[in-house]
Order: C-alpha cells, then structure tokens, then sequence
C-alpha cells in the first residue's frame, strides 16, 4: 500500500463515517430522551434516499401516503384516549398538525412527482415527508410504552424497523436506486481526487453538528430536551411536557436519518433494507459512545468509517466482521472501567 | 309479497343448500387437479429476483396436458429455513404433484431436500449444485455457473486477457463464480491476481476496487446479481479503470443500466437469450418461445419489464407442458405414482424448446442447458445488445 492509496482509502472512510456520524447522533439523542434503542434508525436513511429517487424518476413515493396515515392514526388514538385532546383548540391544533400537514405534503408530492423540479423542491419536501414519520411512530408506538423497560421498547423498535422495512419493499420495490449527485464537480487536491459530493456530505454533518449543539446548548426548546433525557420525572415536574420531548426527539431522527439517505443516495446503490446495516454501523458508534456522548459518538463514527475502508482493502471477506467487532473491546473496557450498575428492573 | 314459507320459497332455499354443499364438496372433486406449488422470496433480501418470478405465476397455463393446473405460490421470504417449512406445507398439506422454486440459492437447496425425501419433483429457478447423487428429485432451470463462466472465460482468452481480478458477493453466488473462475484460469491460461468480496448492501466498494486495480488485472470480472452489481462496476470507472469488465447472468436487468448510466457501457456478459428475443437470428430454436415470453410478460407488466426469472418460471411451464402428458399415460395427478412418473417423464422427454434455452434432461444431466441457452450481450447505449 502506498501513501495515494492510503490517502483515497481515508477519504471514502471519513465520507462514510459522516453519515455514521449522523446516525450515531440520532440514536444517542433518541436514547437519551426516550430510553429507546433505535433499530428503525436506518429505514429512515433508506425512506429519504429513495423517497428522493421516486421523485427523480417521477413516480410518487409511498412514503406520502404512509405519513398521512399515521398522522391520521396519531390523532384519532389521542381523540379516542386522552379527554384534554378534546378541547376544541387542541383538537384544531391536531386536526393541523396531524391531518392538514401530512395531506398537504401528499398534495405536494403529488404535484412535484411528474413534474421533475429540481432537488431545491425534491429535497426539502423528501426531508418533510420522513420527517414528519418520527413523531407519529412515538405517539402510535411508544408513548403508550413510556414508563416501560428499555427491553420492552427495544422489542418495539424491532417491530417497527420490521414494519417500516416490509413497507419500504412495498413502496419502492426490490430493485435498487441511486439519484444524481447534489453537487456534480471534481477537484484533484494533490494526488487525491475529491469528489463534489464528499464534500456535500462532510459540510452537512459539519454544519449539523455545529446546529445541534446551538439548539441543545442554548435554545429553550434543546435545554429542556436535555433536561428530560436527564431526569424524566424532574422534568415534568418542573412543566415540561415529556411525550412532546419523546416526538421531537423522533422527528429530529427522523430528519437526520432522511437527510442521511438524501446524502448517500447519489454515491450507492440503495435498497429499501439498506438502512438497517448502515444503522447498525451508526449504531456501534453510539455504543463506543456510551449512548450518551455526542462527540464520542461522532468521532467513533469516523473511526468506524475509517476501520471499514482500511478492512475493505485489506480483507474484503471479512469487513463486516471486522467493522462490527471493534465493539467487544470497547464494552471490556467500559465494563472494567465503570462498575457494574444493574438495570432499571 | 310472497309469504316467507311458501313453497316456491322453500324450494329456493332447497336448491341454496345443495348448491352451497356442491361447492363446499368442491375441492375434494379438486384432488385430481395437478397441483403446482410456486416457492419463491417475495419479501426480503432476494426479493428483487423473487418478486418477477412471483409476478410469471399469472402467465401460467391453465391446464397442463388436459388436466386443470391448481398453482399455490408460496412466500419463502428469502430464508432457507422457511422455504423448508413452505415445501412441506405444500406437500404434506395440499398434495402438490411438482414444486417449482425457489429463485435464492440457499432456499432452493433447503428445497431440494425436502422434495427428495418426500419424492416429489422439483424444478429449481436457482443454478444449485447438490452432491452426487442427491439431484434425483431436482432439476434446475437456470443455467450452470460453470456453463456461463466458460463463455465468459472464452471470450477472454480470445481477447488475449493474461490477468483477471474478481469482486463477486460474500455469499453462494460470488462463490460459485469465485470457484469457476480459478478453476478455469489454467485451461484459459490467465491468472486470477486478485480476488474481493463485498456485500449487496454496502455503501462503498473504494477499498475493495484499489486493491483491484493495484493488481492491474487486463479484465475484471464481477460477481454480483442486480442492481448491486452496478456498484463495484461504476467505482472502477470513476476511479480510471480502462479494461474490460465482465458481469454475470445474475445483473442482466434494465434496472441494472439504469443504476450503472454509463459507467456501465461495455459490459460484457453471457446470459440467457430472453434479454435480446428480437435481436436473434430467426433460424434460431428459442426466439419462437422467447419473443412469445416477452409479448406477454410485457404486455402485463410494461415495457422492460422481462427478466429471466419471471422467464425462468415460465420455462418450468413449457417443460411440465411436454412432461405432463407422458405422465399421464401411467397415473393419476395427487398419487406418489404420478410424481414419479412425472420425475422420470422429465428425464426422458427429449429436447423442449424454451425461452431460455432447449432443454434436453437426462439421467445424467439435470440442467439440460447447452450452448443454446446463451448468448454473450454487452451494454450498448444504454441497451442490452447480442455480441455477434
């Protein structure tokens, strides 16, 4: 292996370590606040890439139809359990939220699917329509589960990566897709060359994370989300709404993950189960993370994508294997370093 | 009106009564059907090769040698340990007479030992190799890997290729090419230089391809079914690759050139002739069977749609429609008489023009393919074209 190589092989690495980065992110801030481990993470990364594809091809994604019913579902179940969503006002405001928006997206998917406007519409109306599939799935799934053990929520995240994963196939078919690249330009930096659409990728998960830590660290909305993945009960104590935090806290994940699949999509062959493996990726950047810091999650994702190119070149057969065992050492030693702190049960 | 129990009345009710019990003795008047049990992975990591064979079940006969056909398909969601569950389920259950499926590798062979024991055909839609002697039951549809590789490795030494680099799946299907390719190096007289693996769903291939093309192999062939196959394909581009690249029957789709752009201009592969029906020659014995596939198979499902394995379960039709008839002569459909003699009808039929391929079984061969069931094809602006 000479420097060239090392150098390209560094390059796909960091690439693909910012959509780990990405991911590693959502589940952490998912985690935190909702106490779920997020197995479905990676069926948004596939929604938004080929949600976005459909749109390139002038076909109307699925995906529109699923937000508008779940909205729908979301807003009946709280009109059926919950008297105080009853209220005229709040009844608006769900009616608005839950039923207007996701019809209003549909509408627009169906206006902008034969019509091939450009990703400056595509885009933010793909990162809408998953978007707003977050919060619907916490009010649908796992509200109703929230004082519950984190295994029983992990076992309900299964089920819905396995009911989005089901879905995806029915509204996108088997085949895969790749859509052009958002920024179509090469520059050759010494003996590297770098793609357009890397540096797409690299200044997005930059400008993210940089956006995260001003709206945690110094918005009202980000402290009290904080707050919440601290102290659950404190928080409600003190008057914050608890199962709002639950559904920003999805919709958040739900846009990274799309925006993430928006990202890949010009640079892969997506699949409607691609997500999962590339969850999974994201996933043990956030267990090297504890699950709970961010940049030791972001900066274990890169190393992640940094262990997969090295692995991919120098033995193919074995990179998953490789990839997903640099989680053992990292739980020894966590386990040796922390003591033991049983479960919640 | 009428009073409710008038007789007229009654007699209504009466004839409702036998009818409904006519219908619900039906299916016992069924059993002497020839039931047809279709297996294939319509949902999961196969279901971009299950979904078309899925999709042919529509074009199936009605009947086959006179005799009304009950088709009963079968989801094996891309897993061997289901598509066992399936196969007996179709067997033990409703009695099926011939079992064709499943399109996955790994599932086809879960069903072939299944069949064998219960001694009940089965036509495979994958090229499975089974051990000696264990195929007594199965025949297979698609075409030998070692079969295509050779045309593939001929076209090569005839291009003077002395090195080859191989990037195939991590899974049965980058083995089988895996195997062949070295096994035929010596014969062909090129070395194998470098040989990668990569999975359907990665993200990026990069490491994998600089390995490659550190090797500086004259060809390279890649392993791969789908659209998947597109990727290594179209990072050996953008990374300067200039020699020929070689695929395998396994991403001859139209979805494949529509991944692959023009990256993938100039693929060479072979594969079964159903691609390019109308650019065959007209004295050729499968364009009949092909271009009737095809009018059809498009017909229902848009233009661009044929692929070989919805072609794959149509073939397995044409071959039960020769077979059946001899098989009728000795038994009854539903017995294990009739089973048998359907396996032995199989073998002995003598050649039956398909869409793929003449197939002619035999006690020896149960493939049945020979140079007929390929044609080389390359990716010409942006279509699939026969290399004369």
């Amino acid at each position: 292996m000479d420097p060239t190589i090392a150098l390209f092989l560094a390059q796909d690495g960091v690439t693909n370590g910012a959509i780990y980065a990405l991911l590693a992110l959502s589940l952490v801030l998912v985690f935190t606040i909702t106490r779920v481990i997020f197995i479905p993470q990676g069926e948004f990364v596939a929604y938004g890439a080929l949600t976005l594809a459909a749109f390139e091809t002038g076909t109307f994604p699925g995906t529109a139809w699923l937000a508008l019913i779940l909205g729908t579902a979301a807003f009946t179940v709280d009109l059926a359990r919950d008297r105080a969503a009853r209220t005229p006002r709040r009844a608006l405001r769900g009616l608005a939220l839950d039923v207007l928006l996701p019809l209003a997206l549909l509408a627009a998917a169906w206006h902008a699917a034969p019509r091939h406007l450009g990703p400056l519409v595509e885009v933010p109306l793909t990162l809408a329509i998953v978007a707003v599939l977050g919060p619907y799935i916490y009010r649908l799934v796992f509200r109703p589960l929230a004082e519950s053990p984190v295994l029983v929520l992990l076992i309900a995240a299964v089920g819905v990566h396995l009911a989005l994963v089901g879905l995806g196939l029915l509204f996108f078919g088997a085949e895969g897709h790749r859509t052009a690249p958002l920024l179509d330009a090469n520059w050759t930096v010494g003996p590297a060359l770098v793609t357009g659409q890397s540096v797409v990728v690299m200044g997005v998960t930059g400008g993210l994370i940089l956006a995260l830590w001003g709206f945690f660290g110094h918005t009202l909305t980000g402290k009290a989300l904080r707050a919440t993945a601290v102290n659950r009960l404190g928080a409600r104590l003190v008057g914050i709404p608890t199962s709002a935090a639950g559904a920003m806290a999805l919709g958040l994940a739900a846009l990274l993950g799309a925006l993430s699949g928006v990202l890949i999509a010009p640079v892969t062959t997506v699949f409607y189960d691609t997500g999962f493996v590339t969850g999974l990726k994201g996933f043990v950047a956030a267990i090297i993370g504890g699950l709970i810091s961010y940049p030791l999650g972001a900066a274990a994702a890169i190393l992640v994508g940094l262990v997969e190119a090295f692995a991919s070149f120098f033995a193919s057969t074995f990179k998953e294997v490789i990839v997903f065992t640099i989680i053992i050492p990292v739980l020894l030693w966590r386990s040796l370093r922390s003591p033991h702190a049983e479960d919640e049960e | 009106m009428p009073d409710p129990r008038s007789p007229a009345r009654r007699g209504l009710r009466g004839a409702l009564l036998a009818a409904a019990a006519a219908a619900m003795l039906l299916p016992g008047a069924a059993l002497a059907d020839i039931t047809v049990g279709l297996i294939v992975p319509a949902t999961g990591s196969t279901a971009a090769l299950g979904i078309p064979a899925r999709n042919a079940a529509a074009l199936f006969p009605e009947t086959l040698g006179g005799e009304r056909v009950r088709l009963i398909v079968a989801d094996d969601a891309s897993d061997p340990t289901m598509a066992t569950t399936q196969a007996r389920r179709l067997i033990t259950e409703e009695k099926a007479d011939v079992i064709i499926g499943s399109v996955m590798t790994g599932a086809a062979i879960a069903v072939a030992g299944v069949t064998r024991e219960s001694a009940v055909p089965h036509i495979a839609l994958a090229p499975i190799d089974l051990p000696a002697g264990q195929d007594t039951w199965t025949f297979r549809m698609p075409q030998n890997v070692t079969l295509m590789a050779r045309a593939v490795v001929d076209h090569m030494k005839a291009n003077g290729v002395k090195t080859v680099g191989f990037i195939g799946f991590s899974d049965a299907w980058g083995d089988f090419w895996a195997r062949d390719v070295k096994a035929l190096a010596g014969d062909a007289g090129y070395r194998l230089v470098a040989e990668e693996r990569y999975a359907r769903a990665d993200t990026s291939v990069t490491g994998q391809v600089l390995k490659l093309l550190a090797a500086r192999p004259d060809a390279v062939i890649v392993g791969a079914s789908g659209t998947a196959a597109a990727l290594p394909h179209i990072t050996l581009r953008e990374r300067g690759y200039k020699g020929p690249i070689y695929q395998t029957h396994g991403a001859v789709t139209h979805d494949f050139i529509r991944i692959g752009g023009a990256a993938v201009e100039g693929a060479i592969l072979a594969s079964g002739p159903v691609i390019v029906a109308e650019q065959l020659p007209d004295d050729s014995p499968v364009r009949a069977k092909a271009l009737e596939f095809v009018t059809a198979y498009e017909g229902k499902y848009g233009a661009n749609t044929r692929n070989q394995f919805a072609a794959h379960t149509v073939d397995a039709a044409t071959v039960l429609e020769q077979a059946v008839p001899i098989a009728l002569k000795t038994a009854r459909p539903g017995t294990p008489e009739f089973r048998k003699a359907l396996r032995d009808a199989l073998e002995t039929a003598g050649e039956i023009p398909a869409s793929q391929g003449v197939y002619a079984f035999s006690a020896n061969d149960h493939f049945g393919l020979d140079h007929r069931g390929y044609v080389l094809l390359t990716v010409e602006k942006g279509a699939w074209k026969l290399v004369k």
